[in-house]
């Protein structure tokens, strides 16, 4: 497209002149490709490993010095992982806990959300300092009370002990309330007039209007939950409870590490559905990220 | 926020001489009824939720974890948080006295010095180099550039871990290429923590470079054409033009990274537990292993003085990133 109307327009100078703009236009500046080139590969080199890796039969790991390509491709790392380490239950405790914040964040984060950016109440200010500035306190503040809160509830012995602590997160808030207050004061007062009440104006005109930023807080949150560790890691307290880091983490620290085609899988596993969920949603990725960004 | 004044219900008087007093007196007495006051209650009602569990599992913890550092717990268990003596600031005196923590503060302090320039660093010099240089394939780049990110850090720890395996990993095979041998990497106190540095500007760069990105394209171009016509060069324009236009972006992902990357923790958690040597033992990895052992007082007061850092880095980081203007 933007070679023809180069061609036809008149050019001043030579044909080698010519054809370097048209590379130009096409490629941008060749000779940058191969530091970027470079780079990538070595962004995503210790995935090919953990690719390579994960098919590799045992006696390819064990080889010094080590081989890239499987010489025998196997799964039997993948059916290892399921039948000994009993992954199936992991894999079904993350999708839960994952699913269940995800779900808590974006409803009660576009909630409050709203409400901060959009409706005037007295504490409004307070508020949002106090959530706001939470954003700041590490995990490990709050994580001993925590801990004894959970316990105390007796809730250690439960996947919601996984799931009630993250429920709602202050930089949901931020985000839905970013997003929020750059929406048209005028479609809210165009419905107040027309008598729409509150609660369905947030239901029913900012909700679908914030897609875009719900896209966006409930893949970071989905991410975030998933590879989620610390806090699955002590408060689950037995086998049925474990998330997938928490028991490919421990997989790795026993003696079962020599055997690192098995991790490889776990590692490959444990990917796998955070990549496919970020390839399907990276345009609202981004463009959420961006808007977020920027303000 | 907004500020702005809402139509009510009844209000028809115009902009007279009487009107702003009538105003404000409204405005005093919201109730029941009025149009302020219905927004205000729908307000609540909306927020209710968020702040009930964020009382529960935010502010609780955080005031008691405030307490719990000025106290001894010795004598209580985990079911009678509250059968404690108080001993005021005995706990922080302890934590300093510690050489070990020392060690921790240390390593945490080289790690978030030297690893945030070179995240935000390489960050925006891909968003550049992806913006500006070339055309094709440039969704490729970006998915691999991000990739790190999205990956569980478990896994990642993982899979560096067989990387950076001395006799079969990957890492001394390419450098037995070049005829160099490797060094024991996680095993030698020399390399575990700069290994840990080169991780965590590998994972964390992609996040810069999607915010610096979305940032350049919002660069005027017009402003571009002006400045090469007024005979700026690549430099100049970069630092004159585009990188002011950058700043609040870059404080953005400097201040979230640098909170961050003061909590340093999963790595060496997973990959070398705070060692060889404490070579790699994190101000969080010392609080924890105080809270595995039992002393909750040590680890409340180690978070607390986490905290302390946290804002005394993001405080700096707005007086130095923040607009002049």
């Amino acid at each position: 497209m933007s070679t023809l109307s180069t061609l036809r327009r008149p050019q001043p100078g030579t044909d080698r002149a010519l054809r370097r703009r048209r590379i130009r236009q096409n490629w941008g500046r060749p000779w940058l490709y191969i530091p970027l080139v470079g780079a990538l590969l070595l962004m995503i080199a210790p995935f090919l490993w953990m690719l390579s890796g994960s098919f590799k039969p045992e006696a390819d790991i064990r080889r010094v010095p080590p081989v890239l390509i499987p010489t025998a491709p196997t799964t039997a790392n993948y059916g290892e992982l399921f039948s000994t380490l009993d992954f199936t239950s992991m894999f079904a405790n993350s999708v839960i806990v994952a699913v269940a914040v995800t779900a808590g964040n974006l409803i009660f984060c576009s909630m409050l959300g709203y409400a901060l950016a959009k409706l005037e109440f007295r504490g409004q200010r307070a508020v949002f300092l106090l959530v706001m500035g939470t954003l700041m306190i590490p995990g490990l503040v709050t994580f001993v009370p925590l801990y004894v809160l959970v316990a105390n509830m007796q809730l250690t012995g439960s996947l919601l002990g996984l799931i009630l602590p993250f429920l709602a997160t202050p930089f949901g808030v931020f985000l839905m309330r970013q997003f929020i207050s750059t929406l048209p004061d005028e479609l809210i007062d165009a419905a107040r007039v027309d008598g729409c009440r509150e609660l369905a104006i947030f239901a029913k005109i900012i909700l679908p209007l914030t897609k875009p930023a719900l896209a966006t807080l409930g893949i970071i949150t989905f991410l975030g939950s998933w590879n989620n560790f610390l806090w699955p890691l002590v408060v689950a307290q037995n086998e049925s409870q474990y998330t997938l880091p928490v028991g490919l983490a421990l997989a790795s620290s026993g003696q079962s590490f020599t055997r690192f085609g098995i991790l490889l899988a776990g590692a490959m596993v444990v990917l796998l559905p955070v990549m496919i969920v970020f390839l399907l949603f990276q345009r609202q990725f981004v463009a959420g990220i961006a808007t977020t960004g920027l303000k | 926020m907004s500020t702005k004044t809402l139509p009510e219900r009844g209000d028809t008087h115009e902009q007279g001489t009487a009107g702003p007093q009538q105003n404000t007196g409204r405005r005093r007495f919201a109730v029941r009824g009025t149009a302020r006051g219905r927004q205000a209650r729908a307000a609540w009602l909306l927020a209710a939720p968020f702040l009930a569990l964020f009382a529960a599992f935010m502010l609780l913890p955080v005031v008691w974890s405030l307490l719990m550092g000025l106290t001894d717990t010795k004598s209580a268990d985990l079911r009678t948080p509250l059968n404690v003596s108080f001993v005021g600031f005995d706990n922080y005196v302890r934590l300093f006295e510690d050489p070990q923590f020392f060690t921790a503060l240390r390593n945490t302090a080289v790690f978030v010095l030297v690893a945030l320039p070179l995240t935000l660093a390489a960050g925006l010099a891909a968003a550049v180099a992806l913006d500006r240089g070339i055309r094709r394939f440039r969704a490729v780049f970006r998915v691999g550039f991000y990739l790190p990110v999205i990956t569980s850090i478990v896994a990642v720890a993982v899979v560096w871990k067989t990387v950076l395996e001395p006799r079969a990993g990957l890492a001394n095979l390419v450098l037995g290429w070049f005829g160099i041998d490797g060094p024991a990497w996680l095993a030698d106190t020399r390399f575990a923590l700069p290994v840990m540095i080169v991780m965590a500007v590998w994972r964390n760069l992609g996040t810069v470079m999607i915010i610096m990105l979305a940032g350049l394209q919002s660069v005027p171009q017009s402003l571009m054409e002006a400045a090469e016509l007024d005979g700026a060069g690549p430099w100049q324009r970069f630092w004159r033009v585009t990188f002011p236009l950058l700043r609040p972006a870059l404080l953005l992902t400097a201040v979230t990274t640098g909170i961050g990357y003061l909590q340093f923790f999963d790595e060496p958690f997973v990959m070398t537990d705070g060692g060889p040597l404490d070579s790699t033992l994190s101000a969080t990895l010392y609080a924890y292993k105080q809270f595995g052992n039992g002393n909750y007082e040590m680890a409340s007061a180690a978070g607390y003085v986490i905290f302390v850092l946290i804002v005394a880095l993001t405080v700096l980081q707005f007086r130095v990133l923040r607009d002049k203007d």
